[in-house]
């Protein structure tokens, strides 16, 4: 029997009030997956990616981590998690990098790394704080550890929250449009960095608008229009010859 | 005007000081230990629990401070219970009726002001505890407090100054604060220009320091912080 996917998602819906952003969309994503979430602003790929860990509670649908079903019961509107102590479980274990860094103002670089280790998951701190310098040397910012994430430029909170998220020693990582909150100039510098984890085998579920990138690390690539999905392939595929109509002409638009 | 009656009645100026200094101390840390679980039970989505520390807030916002002294102290003391209570050696003191009156007014207001600073607290910060998987305790003393503590300052200072100054109404219980000390010069003297402005510059001076320790405390614990404000509820 082959291994449960690492995630799968089944049939997600969200309404807000009488609109429907997520009209029923599914996804499965097997340990080594890099797979990008496309689509014009207002399709719903943020929304669809916070309703994994329930940042988001979607409306309908299923969500399994590791084969293991996220017990969801029906709320005042949407579903939400029957079991907390289950969701912070899976939480620790699914990495999520913010478009706004989300860095603590009040904790210094290192502790914002060492936080979810040292205090949610308990670890002894010398290893922690090993752990945590090694990561801020493998994003680039060993030098900044003792500052705080508001004397960074943008590109370096992002490059901290990404070592922040690999702390945890996540099964899977979320990316939400990571560098559509950068200066131009600052967006290279975090594409690198991901793009050695993608190059390490780490899961991820990026959504992004940087078309190149998610042609060259994506192992698929899924377009959203409107709250489905309109196209799904390997990048080879939708960047080359989409089926979509409306596919091509975003992928026209936007190159 | 003659000022040789202030430097004459100074040392009672200053002892009047110390007990006006030791019920603002009292009833600050008293009233911030109370207002810490009023305020958490406030951001509470839960109807059940957030109501009741509304109706509290409400209650003491929403009347005067010198109500509430004398509730407390005249109050109090109509019940055959209360004074046949063991906390009758405490009720019927001025004293403690005033730190009593104080820590409530002043718990109330810091419960709101708490209040906000918890939901002031920029969304995706939350967020990110979150998606470490932190339980909600975890979030609260690791993140949130931490955090709301940097945010409270500025609007915590000047309740402790308004607090300052709602001391002086301790004077109408038959205390010897510093309000209560002027009026008890005032009425053997005769002066109460000289004696009113030195007890006015006394108030002047206590604020000055609460003010100063304050700046000095918020420069430190928001040096890298950006800024972050909450409204200050208005004292009534």
């Amino acid at each position: 029997m082959s291994k449960a996917p690492a995630l799968q998602l089944m049939d997600i819906h969200k309404t807000f009030g009488d609109h429907e952003v997520l009209k029923g969309i599914s996804l499965e994503a097997h340990d080594g997956d890099v797979i990008s979430i496309l689509g014009s602003s207002g399709s719903g790929k943020s929304t669809f990616l916070r309703c994994i860990n329930l940042l988001e509670n979607p409306t309908r649908g299923q969500i399994h981590f590791n084969g293991e079903q996220l017990k969801l019961q029906p709320g005042a509107h949407d579903l939400e998690a029957a079991d907390q102590k289950q969701l912070t479980r899976m939480r620790q274990r699914i990495g999520f990098v913010f478009q706004s860094f989300n860095l603590w103002p009040h904790m210094t670089i290192l502790e914002n790394v060492m936080e979810g280790p040292l205090h949610v998951l308990k670890r002894p701190k010398q290893e922690v704080a090993d752990y945590a310098e090694h990561l801020l040397h493998k994003v680039g910012i060993a030098d900044k550890k003792h500052m705080y994430p508001n004397q960074l430029s943008g590109g370096q909170q992002q490059r901290v929250a990404i070592a922040r998220t690999l702390a945890m020693d996540p099964q899977v990582i979320l990316f939400d449009e990571p560098t559509s909150a950068l200066d131009p100039e600052l967006v290279g510098e975090v594409l690198g960095v991901m793009r050695n984890l993608a190059e390490e085998g780490r899961t991820m579920l990026i959504v992004t608008h940087e078309m190149n990138f998610a042609r060259e690390v994506s192992s698929e690539v899924v377009f959203l229009h409107q709250g489905l999905v309109e196209e799904k392939g390997t990048p080879e595929k939708v960047f080359g010859a989409p089926d979509s109509a409306r596919c091509r002409e975003f992928l026209s638009s936007t190159f | 005007m003659d000022f040789s009656v202030v430097i004459e009645y100074f040392p009672r100026l200053l002892s009047g000081t110390w007990i006006t200094l030791q019920l603002v101390v009292l009833s600050v840390v008293l009233g911030g230990i109370v207002a810490l679980p009023i305020a958490l039970a406030r951001v509470s989505k839960n109807r059940w629990i957030n109501s009741l520390p509304f109706a509290y807030i409400f209650f003491f916002r929403g009347t005067p401070l010198l109500v509430q002294i004398f509730l407390v102290y005249y109050g109090a003391s109509q019940f055959e219970v209360v004074r046949e209570s063991m906390f009758w050696p405490i009720l019927r003191e001025p004293y403690w009726c005033a730190v009593i009156a104080f820590t409530l007014n002043t718990s109330a207001y810091t419960a709101e002001i708490f209040r906000g600073a918890i939901q002031a607290i920029p969304r995706g910060e939350v967020e990110a505890c979150m998606v470490v998987g932190m339980t909600k305790a975890q979030m609260y003393r690791r993140i949130l407090l931490p955090r709301a503590f940097g945010i409270v300052l500025p609007a915590y200072g000047n309740e402790i100054i308004l607090m300052l100054k709602g001391s002086a109404l301790a004077s109408t219980i038959t205390l010897l604060d510093l309000t209560g000390m002027a009026r008890t010069i005032i009425a053997r003297t005769y002066t109460p220009i000289e004696i009113f402005l030195a007890a006015g510059a006394i108030y002047l001076a206590i604020s000055i320091v609460v003010i100063y320790l304050f700046k000095l405390i918020e420069q430190r614990q928001n040096r890298y912080l950006g800024t972050l404000s909450i409204k200050v509820p208005d004292k009534g």
